[in-house]
């Protein structure tokens, strides 16, 4: 009685994707892919590296290789080693901490007084054009030769930039919001407060990821200029003895540190991003 | 006794370039419960009337008193309604509200009980939770008016509060703001470009002359609807509007 065609009934059982199925595999395969082949090309760099080396296209005394990189690192006393990863460390993270936090003490001054800003404005002008590794000798003589020499440059390094970017942050908050609390009664410090400073949470974060990058910079700058300890003078001390394997190797190590240390703020922002509701 | 009297006040602004009268001999009383809309020609100094209002310009001449004392805007007798909702990103909706107890320090939990209670009255009540973005254009504002009357000014001072609002909602959001202000039993002075906004919400239109502002006509509008929707929808609008605009552009 019923008549069925043959073709409509479904001949082999088959799992059929949906297009969000589809998509999301798509996205995972993706990532996926990008993943490897950033291994990969780290993979690669190293492997030619040594493979030019032992095959005598270039030449390992100059130019070093991963193995004798490896031999170096294993070769250094570890209690040595850390000692001067320590003083880097040390000296980079404070010359951080101190400049963002000075930075912004000073831009909060320069937005709150207006005549102060425009005394201050050719100054900080002028500073941020100054190459402040000219000041190395000065500060030398002012501070005395040691850690505090290189916190100091790293402070001057990062503080200027970082005056100039929390200010035009805290500059650019609508005015509309500024008129906003005033009409409600509020003061300078409550504007300051529950106003620009949740405002600017992602300039602020921003300016600590750029701080990251340049207070590496003054670390390892100061140590070229003065230091006994450090991976810098280990840099230093390397290429003067001409011993380009330990020159790689703490330049190996340089990286690992600046990534950590960039990775940390990262996290920072990945909070700030949840709690401030931005982006 | 009026609850605004602005009495005999002159505005004159310092520019490096030049000085502005921006207000002549301006007289102006409005009485508890009243809607008032100020209309002029545009540029002829509505916000800064109001900016004096709020007490964040004093006038060079002559005195603004709110409830018999000079205004300040500490006081917080005043609440200012403006035309962006000025919604802060980071904060829920219900943490926006409480902006205005917060700043003035009466965040006591009557007042935050208050401010929900509105919420819920006025359809936001399960946005309490939500951020500015998650809300229409007309929530948001709706929203802004709640975080101005969560403080309990005795004067609300609208600033052409509808035009960021797109068209289509303008109308039902006019009405939302209208209805809300009645139902609380605010006095308000709105200041407006569009006509028909003025003659369908106010009680009494006030009409300011071009620079230096001072009040040319004052109407009284009596056209009898419970809500700015109806008033429009009265014969009598579109005669009102008319003279209005008249006398606006004469």
């Amino acid at each position: 009685m019923i008549k069925r065609s043959v073709k409509a009934l479904p001949c082999r059982m088959r799992k059929v994707k949906s297009p969000r199925q589809i998509y999301l595999a798509k996205r995972r395969n993706d990532k996926l892919t990008v993943i490897l082949l950033q291994i990969g090309v780290l993979a690669a760099l190293i492997g030619l590296w040594e493979l030019a080396a032992q095959l005598g296209w270039i030449d390992p005394f100059i130019t070093s290789c991963p193995s004798r990189i490896v031999k170096t690192l294993g070769g250094i006393d570890a209690a040595d080693l850390f000692r001067h990863i320590g003083y880097t460390l040390l000296e980079c993270i404070v010359g951080f901490i101190v400049a963002s936090a000075i930075g912004i003490l000073i831009a909060v001054l320069l937005w709150r007084f207006n005549k102060f800003r425009r005394v201050a404005e050719p100054y900080i002008v002028v500073l941020n054009a100054l190459p402040k590794i000219a000041l190395g000798p000065i500060i030398i003589i002012m501070v005395g030769a040691g850690s505090q020499a290189i916190i100091m440059m790293t402070v001057l390094i990062c503080v200027i930039v970082t005056i100039i970017s929390v200010l035009n942050g805290f500059m650019s908050v609508d005015d509309g919001k500024i008129f906003l609390m005033r009409s409600m009664g509020a003061s300078r410090f409550q504007i300051l407060t529950k106003l620009i400073f949740p405002a600017n949470v992602p300039a602020l974060v921003n300016m600590l990821k750029i701080n990251v990058g340049l207070a590496w910079v003054g670390t390892i700058m100061g140590e070229y200029l003065v230091s006994t300890a450090g991976l810098g003078y280990l840099i230093i001390y390397g290429s003067q003895v001409f011993k380009m394997d330990l020159v790689m190797a703490s330049t190996v190590i340089l990286c690992l540190l600046a990534t950590a240390m960039y990775l940390g703020v990262a996290a920072v922002e990945r909070f700030t991003k949840r709690r401030f509701h931005t982006d | 006794m009026a609850l605004l009297a602005l009495d005999h006040v002159d505005l004159i602004y310092q520019t490096e370039k030049n000085e502005t009268e921006a207000v002549r001999d301006l007289d102006l009383t409005v009485d508890e419960g009243e809607f008032i809309a100020l209309v002029g020609p545009s540029g002829c100094g509505k916000t800064t009337v109001l900016s004096m209002i709020a007490g964040l310009i004093p006038p060079t001449r002559g005195t603004v008193t709110v409830d018999g004392a000079p205004v300040r805007s500490k006081s917080g007798d005043v609440g200012y309604m403006l035309q962006r909702d000025n919604l802060f990103e980071w904060r829920t909706i219900e943490n926006n509200v409480f902006l205005g107890l917060a700043v003035q320090k009466k965040l006591t939990p009557e007042n935050r009980r208050y401010a929900i209670e509105m919420l819920d009255k006025y359809g936001l009540g399960e946005f309490r939770n939500a951020y500015p973005t998650e809300l229409s254009g007309g929530m948001r504002q709706r929203a802004a008016l709640i975080r101005t009357l969560a403080f309990k000014p005795k004067l609300l001072l609208l600033d052409e509060p509808f035009s960021a609002v797109d068209f289509q909602t303008r109308m039902t959001v006019c009405d939302d703001v209208y209805s809300i202000i009645k139902s609380e039993g605010k006095t308000a002075l709105l200041v407006t470009h569009d006509i028909s906004e003025a003659v369908s919400m106010a009680d009494r239109i006030i009409v300011l002359t071009k620079r230096p502002a001072t009040v040319k006509t004052i109407f009284k509008v009596d056209i009898d609807a419970p809500t700015p929707l109806k008033k429009r929808e009265s014969p009598r609008f579109s005669e009102w509007f008319d003279r209005v605009w008249k006398e606006v552009s004469a």
